[in-house]
């Protein structure tokens, strides 16, 4: 049988903290056995650059947020088979997008004594808002277990297998006790997509979403269970807005479509 | 020739550039460009609640969160006028301890060893010196597991909070990392006995070195600020002494001490001003591999990297060994109107942070300064003499020169761009 050429892979750096590429580079097990299996053909943090023009595999971390970054991505599309975004930044426009509030214009002000320098588009958008994604990692950070997962599905030319349940079913699946039901404190778990391993509520605190909305998901009632533990008035907004502003569509209990 | 310009530099985080002028008259003139985009956390954590802003902070940059952190929530703790107790402070410090290995190791053996092998990355690296590879991730993996015992995940950890943590690990959790401490130890002295050998070039930098200082400890979040001139100040202190200014060529603020001078943070620093606070085994380890504290050779910092790696081993093993579990629990401090500041040395040296909160205990003001930003005109006074001593050569051996010259600092250029002044 002739051997089959390794697929390849290239893992890109949008406006973002590093944490997601980071978290494949903390795969110190499989890190360089990796390299035998696919070939990595773009990766500037370690030192890989533009040795090949086409990707089977692009892992993009980050949210989109200059002009230049606009054209990169068009480019990095059109080069590549399958189109990843990773983590909050890339799915979900991340942190940096609470500015998009305010309208960078204002907040550039604020920081720059020379704003005119420095070209920034109006929002942080998710990377879908600019060309199509094929598949959502979610996080900040990703788990590294979901990106070696996505990397095997694509050597082994399979569909990955990724959580879409909520956290609340990982507390459930590992016996642990709900801390809102016990504490009373609020946690985001039930809208929340799976995937950190309930993390949050393992250290006794509610989980503040930063895997994002559950495809499935009923909002409203978590709104009336927060209430009745007596937060501020627009608490689960808020918490909702801050790490995964701009969520993919999905599905409301009760059947219909979201965005 | 007239002007050398790099472009998407490799073997750094983030985004970053180089530009090296040469005037006719013989100058050099170099310029750290730094292309990231701006993320404006000073700007957006304005409103949010004071008890939200260590996880938002952690977000500035995925290699050192931990410090981000810790730094926030000193600040906060400043401008709430409580301190932490003292196992919270041991578990700030273990912690700390483990993302200095982490990023350490990540940088020394991955990011900064293939420039003196003349190897374009680790993998290529792995092929001729596997050995060494496996070693730098084994002690990368044993930093990544205390901060994941510590703090849930090494990225982004989630059990540090104002004035505590949200659980105390209990003391047998932490007991069992012992062994894996050990041996990353191990590790660490023989990379370190290996790359003594690596051929270092010559050069002294002109920077001020700078750095948090403490009676009792090797500095990670304790202390004052000291120069090696002798400016000493504490963390309130620290917006009157270093100044930022914004450069048309760069997202990301460059900082001066207030008499105009550049000065540089990070592992050199700390080592040639605190070498003292070092126990004897490792300053003995430093002498054996050629380290003195009077060392200003930014080529050295893949060395100063080892040796603060067996260190951080070192005293996370004290640490732990002495950690008797939890404390009385943490509750958070009562929020009042007021402002914080607090100094932390990340794994790239100094970081700064200040809160301002409003009546209701929300953010009014915020101004973080990161040892990238703090680096920046000591990266550019590096290249520009080192340029100049080899001007002769072929231009790809100066990119090649001015790359070195930036990657010595390690410099994280997704935490210099998060962006200032309110």
């Amino acid at each position: 049988m002739p051997r089959r050429k390794k697929p390849t892979l290239a893992v890109w750096k949008f406006t973002s903290c590093g944490g997601c590429q980071l978290a494949l580079l903390n795969r110190e097990k499989e890190l360089l056995a990796l390299g035998q299996h696919i070939e990595i053909a773009d990766f500037a943090e370690i030192g890989i650059r533009g040795r090949r023009r086409a990707y089977d595999l692009s892992l993009v971390e980050g949210a989109v947020s200059t002009p230049e970054e606009v054209a990169a991505i068009v480019g990095i599309r059109r080069r590549t088979k399958t189109l990843v975004a990773m983590g909050a930044c890339a799915t979900a426009g991340g942190l940096q997008a609470l500015r998009n509030r305010a309208g960078a214009g204002q907040m550039m002000g604020r920081v720059y004594d020379h704003p005119e320098h420095i070209r920034v588009l109006e929002s942080a958008s998710p990377v879908s808002a600019h060309v199509p994604v094929d598949l959502e990692v979610r996080g900040c950070p990703v788990d590294g277990e979901q990106l070696l997962e996505v990397i095997a599905a694509v050597i082994q030319d399979r569909r990955p297998h990724l959580a879409e349940h909520s956290l609340c079913m990982e507390c459930k699946s590992r016996g642990r006790v709900c801390v809102m039901v016990a504490k009373g404190v609020r946690c985001l778990g039930p809208l929340t997509q799976a995937g950190c391993g309930a993390l949050c509520p393992d250290e006794g605190r509610g989980c503040y979403g930063c895997f994002g909305l559950a495809e499935t998901r009923n909002i409203e009632a978590l709104r009336m269970r927060w209430q009745a533990l007596r937060g501020p008035e627009n608490e689960l907004d808020r918490a909702l807005g801050a790490y995964n502003p701009s969520p993919t569509p999905g599905k409301e209990a009760g059947g219909h479509e979201t965005d | 020739m007239k002007r050398i310009d790099i472009r998407g530099m490799t073997r750094v985080e983030g985004e970053g550039g180089v530009s090296i002028a040469f005037a006719a008259e013989g100058a050099v003139t170099a310029r750290m460009i730094i292309h990231e985009p701006p993320r404006l956390f000073e700007s957006f954590l304005v409103g949010r609640s004071h008890r939200e802003v260590p996880d938002m902070a952690a977000r500035i940059c995925g290699i050192c969160p931990a410090s981000h952190q810790v730094a926030a929530c000193q600040a906060m703790e400043a401008a709430a006028g409580v301190q932490a107790p003292e196992y919270v402070r041991s578990l700030h410090r273990l912690i700390l301890c483990g993302e200095w290995m982490e990023s350490h190791a990540l940088h020394a053996v991955l990011m900064h060893a293939p420039d003196f092998l003349g190897v374009a990355d680790p993998f290529e690296m792995a092929r001729s010196h596997r050995k060494i590879v496996q070693r730098g991730l084994q002690i990368k993996r044993a930093g990544n597991e205390i901060k994941a015992r510590i703090g849930g995940r090494p990225i982004h950890p989630v059990n540090l909070r104002i004035g505590g943590v949200h659980r105390s690990p209990a003391p047998e959790g932490l007991h069992d990392l012992i062994p894996t401490l050990g041996l990353a130890r191990q590790a660490a002295l023989e990379t370190l006995a290996w790359a003594k050998n690596l051929p270092i070039p010559e050069y002294v930098t002109d920077a001020v070195l700078a750095s948090l200082t403490s009676e009792e400890e090797y500095p990670m979040s304790l202390g004052e600020v000291i120069t090696e001139t002798g400016e000493r100040f504490p963390a309130e202190a620290f917006e009157s002494h270093i100044e930022e200014r914004q450069v048309s060529y760069s997202n990301a603020l460059q900082s001066r001490l207030a008499d105009g001078r550049h000065f540089a943070v990070g592992p050199l620093a700390r080592f040639a001003l605190n070498f003292d606070r070092l126990p004897p085994e490792v300053q003995a380890a430093a002498k054996a591999a050629g380290l003195t504290p009077d060392c200003r050779n930014p080529f050295c910092s893949i060395l100063v990297r080892l040796v603060e790696i067996v260190y951080a081993c070192g005293e996370a093993l004290r640490l732990i060994e002495a950690y008797r579990g939890p404390g009385p629990s943490a509750t958070p401090p009562p929020l009042r109107q007021g402002s914080g500041r607090s100094c932390v040395e990340a794994p790239r040296g100094l970081l700064f942070h200040r809160y301002t909160l409003d009546p209701s205990g929300n953010v009014a003001a915020a101004r973080i300064v990161t040892p990238t930003a703090m680096n920046q005109r000591a990266v550019e006074s590096d290249i520009e003499g080192l340029v100049q001593s080899a001007k002769d050569s072929s231009r790809q051996a100066l990119e090649l020169l001015g790359e070195r010259a930036v990657r010595n600092y390690d410099p994280c250029i997704s935490c210099s761009v998060h962006a200032l002044r309110m």
